[in-house]
Protein backbone atom coordinates (compact mmCIF):
# COMPACT_ATOMS: atom_id res chain seq x y z
CA UNK A 1 0.00 0.00 0.00
CA UNK A 2 1.31 3.47 -0.91
CA UNK A 3 2.09 5.69 2.12
CA UNK A 4 1.09 8.75 0.05
CA UNK A 5 -2.58 9.65 -0.37
CA UNK A 6 -4.31 12.25 -2.51
CA UNK A 7 -7.41 13.95 -1.18
CA UNK A 8 -8.98 16.73 -3.33
CA UNK A 9 -11.60 17.29 -0.60
CA UNK A 10 -8.81 18.82 1.57
CA UNK A 11 -9.15 21.96 -0.59
CA UNK A 12 -12.55 22.62 1.00
CA UNK A 13 -10.80 23.34 4.32
CA UNK A 14 -9.20 26.43 2.82
CA UNK A 15 -10.96 29.79 2.66
CA UNK A 16 -11.05 32.00 -0.42
CA UNK A 17 -8.95 34.72 1.24
CA UNK A 18 -6.25 32.13 2.07
CA UNK A 19 -5.91 31.21 -1.62
CA UNK A 20 -5.86 34.90 -2.51
CA UNK A 21 -3.04 35.50 0.00
CA UNK A 22 -1.01 32.69 -1.55
CA UNK A 23 -1.61 34.05 -5.05
CA UNK A 24 -0.60 37.56 -4.00
CA UNK A 25 2.46 36.32 -2.10
CA UNK A 26 3.60 34.12 -5.00
CA UNK A 27 3.12 37.00 -7.42
CA UNK A 28 4.88 39.45 -5.13
CA UNK A 29 7.84 37.08 -4.58
CA UNK A 30 8.24 36.63 -8.36
CA UNK A 31 7.98 40.37 -9.10
CA UNK A 32 10.37 41.14 -6.20
CA UNK A 33 12.95 38.63 -7.50
CA UNK A 34 12.73 40.19 -10.97
CA UNK A 35 13.19 43.66 -9.46
CA UNK A 36 16.21 42.61 -7.36
CA UNK A 37 17.77 40.93 -10.42
CA UNK A 38 17.40 44.03 -12.57
CA UNK A 39 18.77 46.35 -9.84
CA UNK A 40 21.54 44.18 -8.33
CA UNK A 41 22.31 41.65 -11.05
CA UNK A 42 21.40 38.00 -11.63
CA UNK A 43 23.62 36.65 -8.81
CA UNK A 44 21.87 38.53 -5.99
CA UNK A 45 18.48 38.09 -7.70
CA UNK A 46 19.10 34.36 -8.09
CA UNK A 47 19.36 33.94 -4.32
CA UNK A 48 15.75 35.09 -3.98
CA UNK A 49 14.53 32.28 -6.26
CA UNK A 50 14.75 30.16 -3.09
CA UNK A 51 13.20 32.74 -0.75
CA UNK A 52 11.08 30.98 1.92
CA UNK A 53 8.19 33.50 1.60
CA UNK A 54 5.76 30.84 0.38
CA UNK A 55 6.74 28.48 3.18
CA UNK A 56 5.97 31.18 5.80
CA UNK A 57 2.44 31.52 4.40
CA UNK A 58 1.78 27.77 4.07
CA UNK A 59 3.05 26.96 7.57
CA UNK A 60 0.86 29.67 9.10
CA UNK A 61 -2.17 28.40 7.17
CA UNK A 62 -1.48 24.80 8.25
CA UNK A 63 -1.40 25.94 11.88
CA UNK A 64 -4.70 27.78 11.37
CA UNK A 65 -6.35 24.70 9.80
CA UNK A 66 -5.22 22.42 12.65
CA UNK A 67 -6.38 24.89 15.32
CA UNK A 68 -9.76 25.28 13.56
CA UNK A 69 -10.19 21.50 13.29
CA UNK A 70 -9.32 20.91 16.96
CA UNK A 71 -11.51 23.81 18.16
CA UNK A 72 -14.47 22.21 16.37
CA UNK A 73 -13.76 19.13 18.51
CA UNK A 74 -13.62 21.32 21.66
CA UNK A 75 -9.82 21.24 22.03
CA UNK A 76 -7.20 24.01 22.02
CA UNK A 77 -5.19 22.71 19.05
CA UNK A 78 -2.36 25.25 19.30
CA UNK A 79 0.33 22.67 20.05
CA UNK A 80 -1.07 20.38 17.35
CA UNK A 81 -0.84 23.25 14.87
CA UNK A 82 2.80 23.90 15.78
CA UNK A 83 3.63 20.21 15.41
CA UNK A 84 1.95 20.07 11.98
CA UNK A 85 3.98 23.10 10.86
CA UNK A 86 7.19 21.49 12.22
CA UNK A 87 6.42 18.36 10.20
CA UNK A 88 5.86 20.51 7.13
CA UNK A 89 9.25 22.17 7.72
CA UNK A 90 11.05 18.79 7.72
CA UNK A 91 9.46 18.18 4.31
CA UNK A 92 10.65 21.62 3.23
CA UNK A 93 14.25 20.67 4.13
CA UNK A 94 14.03 17.72 1.71
CA UNK A 95 12.33 19.92 -0.89
CA UNK A 96 15.23 22.37 -0.54
CA UNK A 97 17.72 19.63 -1.45
CA UNK A 98 15.53 18.99 -4.49
CA UNK A 99 15.76 22.71 -5.24
CA UNK A 100 19.57 22.47 -5.23
CA UNK A 101 19.24 19.68 -7.83
CA UNK A 102 16.82 21.90 -9.81
CA UNK A 103 19.25 24.83 -9.84
CA UNK A 104 22.31 22.76 -10.78
CA UNK A 105 20.45 20.89 -13.57
CA UNK A 106 18.96 24.11 -14.97
CA UNK A 107 22.25 26.01 -14.98
CA UNK A 108 23.99 23.12 -16.77
CA UNK A 109 21.34 22.54 -19.46
CA UNK A 110 19.74 25.94 -20.21
CA UNK A 111 22.41 27.01 -22.72
CA UNK A 112 21.73 23.93 -24.88
CA UNK A 113 17.93 23.87 -24.83
CA UNK A 114 15.50 25.97 -22.79
CA UNK A 115 12.52 23.52 -22.81
CA UNK A 116 14.85 20.62 -21.91
CA UNK A 117 16.30 22.68 -19.05
CA UNK A 118 12.84 23.32 -17.54
CA UNK A 119 11.76 19.67 -17.88
CA UNK A 120 15.07 18.19 -16.66
CA UNK A 121 15.32 20.61 -13.70
CA UNK A 122 11.72 19.95 -12.60
CA UNK A 123 12.32 16.20 -12.82
CA UNK A 124 15.55 16.58 -10.82
CA UNK A 125 13.64 18.45 -8.10
CA UNK A 126 10.92 15.76 -7.97
CA UNK A 127 13.34 12.79 -7.98
CA UNK A 128 15.70 14.19 -5.29
CA UNK A 129 12.85 15.43 -3.04
CA UNK A 130 10.80 12.23 -3.23
CA UNK A 131 13.86 9.97 -2.90
CA UNK A 132 14.96 11.97 0.17
CA UNK A 133 11.50 11.66 1.69
CA UNK A 134 11.45 7.85 1.09
CA UNK A 135 14.93 7.41 2.63
CA UNK A 136 13.98 9.51 5.67
CA UNK A 137 10.77 7.49 6.13
CA UNK A 138 12.66 4.19 5.88
CA UNK A 139 15.27 5.36 8.41
CA UNK A 140 12.56 6.42 10.87
CA UNK A 141 10.86 3.02 10.54
CA UNK A 142 14.15 1.16 11.15
CA UNK A 143 14.88 3.40 14.20
CA UNK A 144 11.41 2.75 15.62
CA UNK A 145 11.74 -1.01 15.09
CA UNK A 146 15.16 -1.05 16.80
CA UNK A 147 13.85 0.90 19.77
CA UNK A 148 10.81 -1.40 20.03
CA UNK A 149 13.05 -4.51 20.00
CA UNK A 150 15.36 -3.00 22.63
CA UNK A 151 12.40 -2.26 24.94
CA UNK A 152 10.96 -5.72 24.39
CA UNK A 153 14.28 -7.44 25.23
CA UNK A 154 14.59 -5.29 28.35
CA UNK A 155 11.06 -6.33 29.41
CA UNK A 156 11.86 -10.03 28.87
CA UNK A 157 15.13 -9.72 30.82
CA UNK A 158 13.32 -8.14 33.76
CA UNK A 159 14.29 -5.24 36.03
CA UNK A 160 17.01 -7.15 37.96
CA UNK A 161 19.03 -8.20 34.92
CA UNK A 162 22.08 -6.43 33.62
CA UNK A 163 20.70 -4.31 30.74
CA UNK A 164 24.09 -3.35 29.40
CA UNK A 165 24.46 -6.91 28.07
CA UNK A 166 21.35 -6.41 25.96
CA UNK A 167 22.50 -3.43 23.96
CA UNK B 1 6.68 47.45 -15.94
CA UNK B 2 4.94 44.80 -18.10
CA UNK B 3 7.65 42.32 -17.06
CA UNK B 4 6.71 42.74 -13.38
CA UNK B 5 2.96 42.52 -14.01
CA UNK B 6 3.42 39.31 -16.04
CA UNK B 7 5.78 38.04 -13.30
CA UNK B 8 3.20 38.78 -10.63
CA UNK B 9 0.40 36.94 -12.47
CA UNK B 10 2.56 34.00 -13.55
CA UNK B 11 4.15 33.67 -10.09
CA UNK B 12 0.73 33.80 -8.43
CA UNK B 13 -0.63 31.03 -10.64
CA UNK B 14 2.41 28.71 -10.31
CA UNK B 15 2.74 29.20 -6.53
CA UNK B 16 -1.03 28.65 -6.02
CA UNK B 17 -0.90 25.45 -8.13
CA UNK B 18 1.99 23.98 -6.09
CA UNK B 19 0.36 25.03 -2.78
CA UNK B 20 -2.97 23.42 -3.72
CA UNK B 21 -1.16 20.24 -4.74
CA UNK B 22 0.57 20.24 -1.35
CA UNK B 23 -2.79 20.73 0.42
CA UNK B 24 -4.23 17.64 -1.27
CA UNK B 25 -1.34 15.33 -0.40
CA UNK B 26 -0.84 13.32 2.79
CA UNK B 27 1.19 12.71 4.95
CA UNK B 28 2.15 16.24 5.94
CA UNK B 29 5.90 15.62 5.77
CA UNK B 30 5.41 14.66 2.09
CA UNK B 31 3.18 17.68 1.44
CA UNK B 32 5.96 19.79 2.96
CA UNK B 33 8.11 19.02 -0.09
CA UNK B 34 5.82 21.38 -1.99
CA UNK B 35 6.56 24.14 0.52
CA UNK B 36 10.04 24.15 -1.03
CA UNK B 37 8.94 23.61 -4.63
CA UNK B 38 10.70 25.78 -7.22
CA UNK B 39 7.46 27.60 -8.02
CA UNK B 40 8.86 31.16 -7.86
CA UNK B 41 11.92 29.92 -9.76
CA UNK B 42 9.84 28.44 -12.61
CA UNK B 43 7.93 31.69 -13.11
CA UNK B 44 10.97 33.99 -12.73
CA UNK B 45 13.26 31.90 -14.93
CA UNK B 46 10.61 31.69 -17.66
CA UNK B 47 10.52 35.49 -17.82
CA UNK B 48 14.32 35.80 -17.43
CA UNK B 49 14.97 33.48 -20.40
CA UNK B 50 12.44 35.38 -22.52
CA UNK B 51 13.71 38.88 -21.67
CA UNK B 52 17.45 38.45 -20.94
CA UNK B 53 18.46 35.11 -22.52
CA UNK B 54 19.77 31.73 -21.35
CA UNK B 55 23.11 33.01 -19.99
CA UNK B 56 21.36 35.38 -17.58
CA UNK B 57 19.03 32.59 -16.37
CA UNK B 58 22.01 30.24 -15.90
CA UNK B 59 23.73 32.85 -13.69
CA UNK B 60 20.53 33.23 -11.66
CA UNK B 61 20.21 29.48 -11.04
CA UNK B 62 23.90 29.24 -10.09
CA UNK B 63 23.21 31.73 -7.28
CA UNK B 64 19.92 29.97 -6.52
CA UNK B 65 21.97 26.95 -5.35
CA UNK B 66 23.18 29.03 -2.39
CA UNK B 67 19.61 30.16 -1.67
CA UNK B 68 18.39 26.56 -1.75
CA UNK B 69 21.08 25.37 0.70
CA UNK B 70 20.05 28.27 2.95
CA UNK B 71 16.43 27.12 2.60
CA UNK B 72 17.38 23.65 3.90
CA UNK B 73 19.04 25.30 6.93
CA UNK B 74 15.96 27.54 7.31
CA UNK B 75 13.62 24.48 7.42
CA UNK B 76 15.78 22.86 10.11
CA UNK B 77 15.82 26.06 12.19
CA UNK B 78 12.02 26.47 11.92
CA UNK B 79 11.51 22.86 13.05
CA UNK B 80 13.89 23.42 16.00
CA UNK B 81 12.19 26.69 17.03
CA UNK B 82 8.75 25.05 16.95
CA UNK B 83 9.57 21.78 18.70
CA UNK B 84 12.29 22.80 21.19
CA UNK B 85 11.98 26.55 21.74
CA UNK B 86 8.14 26.44 21.53
CA UNK B 87 7.87 29.48 19.23
CA UNK B 88 4.57 30.31 17.53
CA UNK B 89 4.52 29.41 13.83
CA UNK B 90 4.42 33.00 12.53
CA UNK B 91 7.32 34.04 14.83
CA UNK B 92 9.44 30.96 14.02
CA UNK B 93 9.05 31.34 10.24
CA UNK B 94 9.85 35.07 10.37
CA UNK B 95 12.79 34.84 12.80
CA UNK B 96 14.34 32.07 10.69
CA UNK B 97 14.30 34.36 7.61
CA UNK B 98 17.30 36.14 9.24
CA UNK B 99 19.13 32.78 9.26
CA UNK B 100 18.21 32.28 5.59
CA UNK B 101 19.59 35.71 4.66
CA UNK B 102 22.85 35.16 6.58
CA UNK B 103 23.45 31.67 5.13
CA UNK B 104 22.42 32.60 1.57
CA UNK B 105 24.57 35.77 1.36
CA UNK B 106 27.40 34.05 3.27
CA UNK B 107 27.52 31.18 0.77
CA UNK B 108 27.33 33.58 -2.17
CA UNK B 109 30.19 35.65 -0.71
CA UNK B 110 32.31 32.51 -0.20
CA UNK B 111 31.60 31.46 -3.81
CA UNK B 112 32.63 34.92 -5.01
CA UNK B 113 29.19 35.83 -6.29
CA UNK B 114 29.06 39.19 -4.50
CA UNK B 115 32.04 40.65 -6.31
Amino acid sequence: MSPISFSPSALKEGRLYEYMIRFALGGAATAFTGLVSSRSGPSIGGLFLALPAIFCASATLIEKHEIRRKREAGLDGRRRGEEAAALESTGAVLGAFGMVAFAVTFSLTVKDSVPTAFIAASLAWAVVSIAGWCVRRKMRMVRRLRSFRRRRRAQIAGPGEDRSALT
Amino acid sequence: MTEYVVGFLLGGVVVSAFSMLGDMLRPKSFAGLFGAAPSVALATLGIAVYTHGADYAARQTWAMTAGAVALAVYGGVVCHLLMRARFRVASATLVAVVVWLVVAFGLLAVAGGLT
